[in-house]
């Protein structure tokens, strides 16, 4: 075995902060697409104005998915088991999501094909789906996750489930999949508000400052509802840092507001709801006073906030079992093994920031508004 | 415990996913590669036709390049939602490739994409070279990655089973790089792809000449492909004789089925041209063969023995036997872990243990096997003999005849005559879907040939599946069979519709093509920013 300069446990650390950041990453990348698709009926009422929508992503939103392929690939490499298991387990809510994202690379490309528009508006509605859907589901994957998901694991760690997909729509897990659609809304809103002109800009102005209060009411009582009504999970054995990667080796209990038990321990971590909630009025200010770079500071903010409080309320969690709680994923106990994790880590220092270069650069290529007339000169236009 | 029909379905499911995804693939690889090219010429050489000419193949890769994205995804996440077992199993070394190729490949090729179709008037010439080139980059990084985690599960190297955690975990990374199968398969598949790109812009070449239509377009695209195509077909045959030399040596079953072997034929084994297998009886009826080919390709010496079927299914018993000492040792391990007489039996055999997992088709306590039992194991590592035997001819053959083709092709343009034999134009617009057949039977071969393992030797196929329902399967199967042929269709309807319309002599791309606007053809100048 060769040398590690890290030791296991830091390495687990940093990649379940690797995985916050590429999760972040997806939802402030992509997730303006997703949000630009959900309102595109509604923004966006002729052809000429759904064109300019369709544009002002069209360059960057191919990049943008890679976040998510990334995000898939990171949990693959660095947390085989949640891979394993949450993939599985949400076996129809991931069918459902993988139709609505094959709808997107399609609808882009194909709808300006041709220019019947009753071709179009179908493409439109795709479109629709694509953006809402995922942007929905994601978020009820999450409050499912926070409720504990009816897994176990045998003795040869082999996974099994007892839930269904109907199941999964609780109305705490639906609560969260409208935090995160509403979350998204706002932030694809306010880059509409920032980048077009005219009335696609005004419309979007209004759109996202009710996302924005929307988001900001919904993860309040999403807040409370997780201190009052639902069952957090704890750890109650010692649990070995270094130790192998075994679910099955420690003993969980549950208890109702447990999830909040984090916050009292580490009390600086009540910046992330902060967070969300600073950004949601950030948002609504900035649409207000038609400051764009403070709206997308704000919707930013607002998604950074609202992951990194989820994230952290399950700490050490990753994938909490309702069925048998003893076999939740932790990040003590779910990760790939050191040598994988730091060869990992060393291919994420190489290649994160060639991409963030650039990315810049293209966006940096990309920017100025984005008009009838810019699309006119563009025979590649969507 | 195990739902044989979900793992059926399944498999199914995986298969149509795959070789699906693999229809918008190599045309990906091919066509970026030559629209470099292209657009290389055009930078040197300040023609517009040769604007033209990367535009016009751009309209077709992009809508190539959709499809191509829309069904990676889904392969993406199988791995996940079916094969759950399989990513707890090898995920540790398995998901590692998959993420580089996120990191170094798929943000490289997707970032740029846009560049390519969007930044004509916002970038330099050089600089939209660079992002043409970048993107093809991109595309032939994915395949490496993607071919080292396949060419791992042909061949696992680098990696050891870990009793604490229950998986093979990565101990030697460079090894699971430079493995020879994976090297092997990135260079074959990939030339491949070119054949594939350079046929295409053939075929629709010929098309266009046939019609007499966009005659100065098509009489140079035709140039390209051919020089390209015939570099490409010398390689995939080439280097498909390599993928033969290193199955020999990591996958003799696969080979012997390849070749419906049953026996080992004394060396240097000769290479059946034609035959009917026969699973039952496992005999050959109507065998045709040509002496020592096969020995010369496989071993590459005319002294080394091919090994046949039943030899192997003799070796693989001794290796099923060993299996079940390596699981009860690994049992033992578990319950406790400093047992050393346990552990020491556990390290002997271990490299067996996964022949021991093909018995818990038949028992769960695969530790008690009776010897039929050991005997059926053994057998089940054969895989399905005809399939195998005829897509490999196919194939082949088809290798064979590109390279004639394009070597005609390539003569008759260096004499400027290209669009002179009607004939030559037929049969280059009908060789159109002959690069498709050929690699998916190359994918037919490597996977079907590969069974009953999705890890060779390692993990069988049917214990690595996900515990789903039958109803969970039947949905899902449904609903991507369904997607994907509607999507198949309109994909090829608005290829049709691009090809007929062609680069529309001066109009580019117009409205309800592109979208666009009317570009006069010597547009190429820069607005200001
Ligand atoms: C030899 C090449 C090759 C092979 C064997 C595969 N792929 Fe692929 N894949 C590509 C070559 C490629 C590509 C050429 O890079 C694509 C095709 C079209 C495209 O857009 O990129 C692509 C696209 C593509 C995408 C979309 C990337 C994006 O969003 O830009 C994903 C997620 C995958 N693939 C994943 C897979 C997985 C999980 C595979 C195996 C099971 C797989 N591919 C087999
Ligand atoms: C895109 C090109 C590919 C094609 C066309 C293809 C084709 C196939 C086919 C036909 C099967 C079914 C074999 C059977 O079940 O009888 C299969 C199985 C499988 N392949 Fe591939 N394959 C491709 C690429 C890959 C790659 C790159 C990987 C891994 C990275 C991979 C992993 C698998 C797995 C996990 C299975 C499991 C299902 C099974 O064995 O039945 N495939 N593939
Ligand atoms: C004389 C010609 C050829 C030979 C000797 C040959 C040999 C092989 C062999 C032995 C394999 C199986 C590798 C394995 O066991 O995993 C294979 C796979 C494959 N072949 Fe070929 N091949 C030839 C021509 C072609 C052509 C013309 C194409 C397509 C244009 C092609 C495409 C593929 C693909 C896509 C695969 C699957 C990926 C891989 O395993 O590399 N081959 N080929």
């Amino acid at each position: 075995m060769e040398f590690i300069p890290l030791s296991y446990e830091t390495l687990r650390m940093v990649w379940w902060l690797l995985l916050g950041i590429l999760l972040i990453g997806f939802a402030l990348m992509d997730g303006y697409d997703l949000g630009v698709g959900a309102l595109l009926p509604f923004v966006a009422r002729t052809d000429p104005e759904r064109r300019i929508l369709i544009n002002l992503v069209g360059p960057t939103w191919e990049g943008n998915q890679v976040w998510l392929v990334l995000g898939g690939g990171a949990i693959f490499a660095a947390w085989p088991p949640l891979y394993a298991v949450s993939f599985s387990g949400f076996y129809l809510a991931m069918l459902v999501i993988l139709v609505a994202l094959i709808l997107r690379p399609v609808g882009f490309k194909f709808r300006g094909k041709i220019a019947d528009p009753r071709w179009r508006s179908a493409w439109d509605g795709a479109l629709f789906v694509g953006g809402a859907v995922p942007a929905l589901i994601f978020g009820v994957a999450v409050g499912n996750v926070l409720r504990g998901v009816p897994f176990n694991l045998d003795d040869t760690l082999r996974p099994s489930y007892a839930g269904t997909f109907f199941g999964l729509l609780t109305p705490f897990a639906l609560l969260c999949g409208l935090v995160s659609l509403s979350m998204v809304v706002a932030h694809g809103a306010a880059v509409i508000a920032a980048r077009t002109e005219g009335v696609t800009a005004v419309r979007a102005r209004a759109y996202g400052k009710w996302a924005a209060i929307l988001t900001a009411s919904f993860f309040a009582l999403g807040g409370l509802w997780v201190a009052f009504g639902l069952d957090g999970y704890s750890v109650t054995s010692v649990q070995d840092a270094a130790g192998p990667s075994n679910p099955l080796a420690k003993t969980v209990t549950t208890a109702t507001g447990a999830w909040l038990a984090g916050y009292a321990a580490r009390p600086w971590t009540i910046i992330a709801p902060l967070l969300g909630f600073a950004g949601c009025a950030i948002a609504w200010i900035g649409l207000t006073a038609r400051a764009w770079k403070t709206s997308l500071m704000g919707t930013s903010a607002a998604i950074v906030g609202v992951i990194s409080t989820a994230g952290l309320s399950l700490f050490p969690f990753l994938l909490p079992s309702s069925l048998n709680p003893n076999a939740s994923l932790t990040v003590w106990d779910a990760s790939s093994s050191h040598l994988t994790l730091w060869t990992m880590l060393i291919a994420t220092c190489v290649f994160l920031p060639m991409i963030l270069a650039y990315t810049a650069w293209v966006y940096r290529v990309m920017s100025g508004p984005v008009t009838a007339d810019s699309i006119g000169r563009n025979p590649n236009a969507y | 415990m195990i739902d044989y029909t979900v793992v059926d379905l399944s498999r199914l499911q995986f298969a149509a996913t795959a070789m699906y995804h693999f229809l918008f693939v190599p045309l990906t690889l091919g066509l970026s590669f030559m629209m470099a090219i292209m657009e290389s010429v055009y930078v040197m050489t300040g023609r517009d036709i040769w604007r033209r000419m990367t535009l016009f193949w751009g309209v077709c890769f992009g809508i190539n390049f959709a499809m191509g994205v829309a069904t990676g995804i889904v392969m993406e996440f199988q791995f996940g939602t079916n094969w759950a077992y399989y990513s707890h199993y090898v995920g540790d070394v398995f998901g590692a490739p998959l993420a580089i190729e996120g990191l170094m490949a798929f943000f490289l090729e997707a970032t740029f994409i846009g560049l390519f179709f969007f930044g004509w008037d916002r970038l330099s010439k050089v600089g939209h070279l660079v992002v043409t080139w970048l993107v093809a980059l991109g595309a032939n990084f994915s395949a490496l990655w993607i071919l080292i985690a396949n060419g791992w599960m042909q061949n696992p190297v680098g990696s050891t089973f870990n009793p604490q955690t229950m998986r093979m975990e990565i101990v030697d990374f460079m090894a699971v790089i430079f493995n020879p199968v994976a090297q092997a398969k990135f260079v074959h598949t990939v030339s491949a792809g070119y054949v594939t790109g350079a046929m295409f812009i053939i075929s629709v070449s010929a098309y266009f000449m046939l019609r007499g239509r966009h005659l100065e377009l098509a009489k140079r695209s035709m140039a390209v492909a051919a020089s390209f195509g015939l570099a490409a077909s010398l390689s995939v045959v080439v280097l498909g004789d390599e993928s033969g030399y290193v199955t020999t040596e990591h996958q003799k079953m696969k080979l012997a089925a390849m070749e419906a072997m049953w026996d080992t034929e004394p060396a240097p084994a000769g290479f059946t041209l034609f035959a009917l297998p026969d699973q039952q009886t496992r005999q050959n009826t109507y065998a045709m063969h040509i002496p020592y080919a096969l020995g010369l390709i496989s071993t590459r010496s005319i002294s080394k023995e091919v090994p046949g079927i039943l030899p192997l299914v003799e070796h693989a018993k001794t290796r099923v036997q060993n299996g079940t000492k390596a699981y009860a040792a690994l049992q033992a391990v578990r319950a406790n872990p400093n047992d050393a007489e346990a552990q020491k039996t556990f390290e002997a055999n271990w490299h067996d243990l996964g022949y021991s997992l093909l018995l818990k088709r038949y028992r769960d306590d695969v530790q008690n096997a009776t010897p039929e039992e050991i005997e059926k194991a053994a057998f089940d590592t054969v895989p399905h003999v005809p399939p195998l035997f005829w897509s490999f001819r196919i194939m082949v053959a088809l290798g064979f005849y590109f390279i004639l083709f394009f070597a005609v092709a390539f003569w008759l343009a260096t004499k400027h005559k290209l669009g002179d034999s009607r004939l030559l134009l037929k049969i280059a617009l009908f060789s159109l879907p002959l690069p498709w057949v050929a690699i998916e039977a190359g994918w037919l071969v490597a996977e079907y040939g590969r069974q009953p393992w999705i890890i060779e030797g390692v993990l069988p196929t049917f214990y690595a599946a996900s515990g789903l329902t039958l109803t969970d399967l039947a949905i899902s199967l449904g609903v991507f069979l369904t997607i994907y042929t509607v999507l198949f269709i309109i994909e090829m309807i608005l290829m049709v519709k691009v090809i007929r319309k062609g680069p529309a002599d001066e109009l580019l791309v117009q409205d309800g093509l592109g979208g666009g606007a009317y570009v006069p053809a010597g547009a190429t100048a820069r607005p200001e920013r």
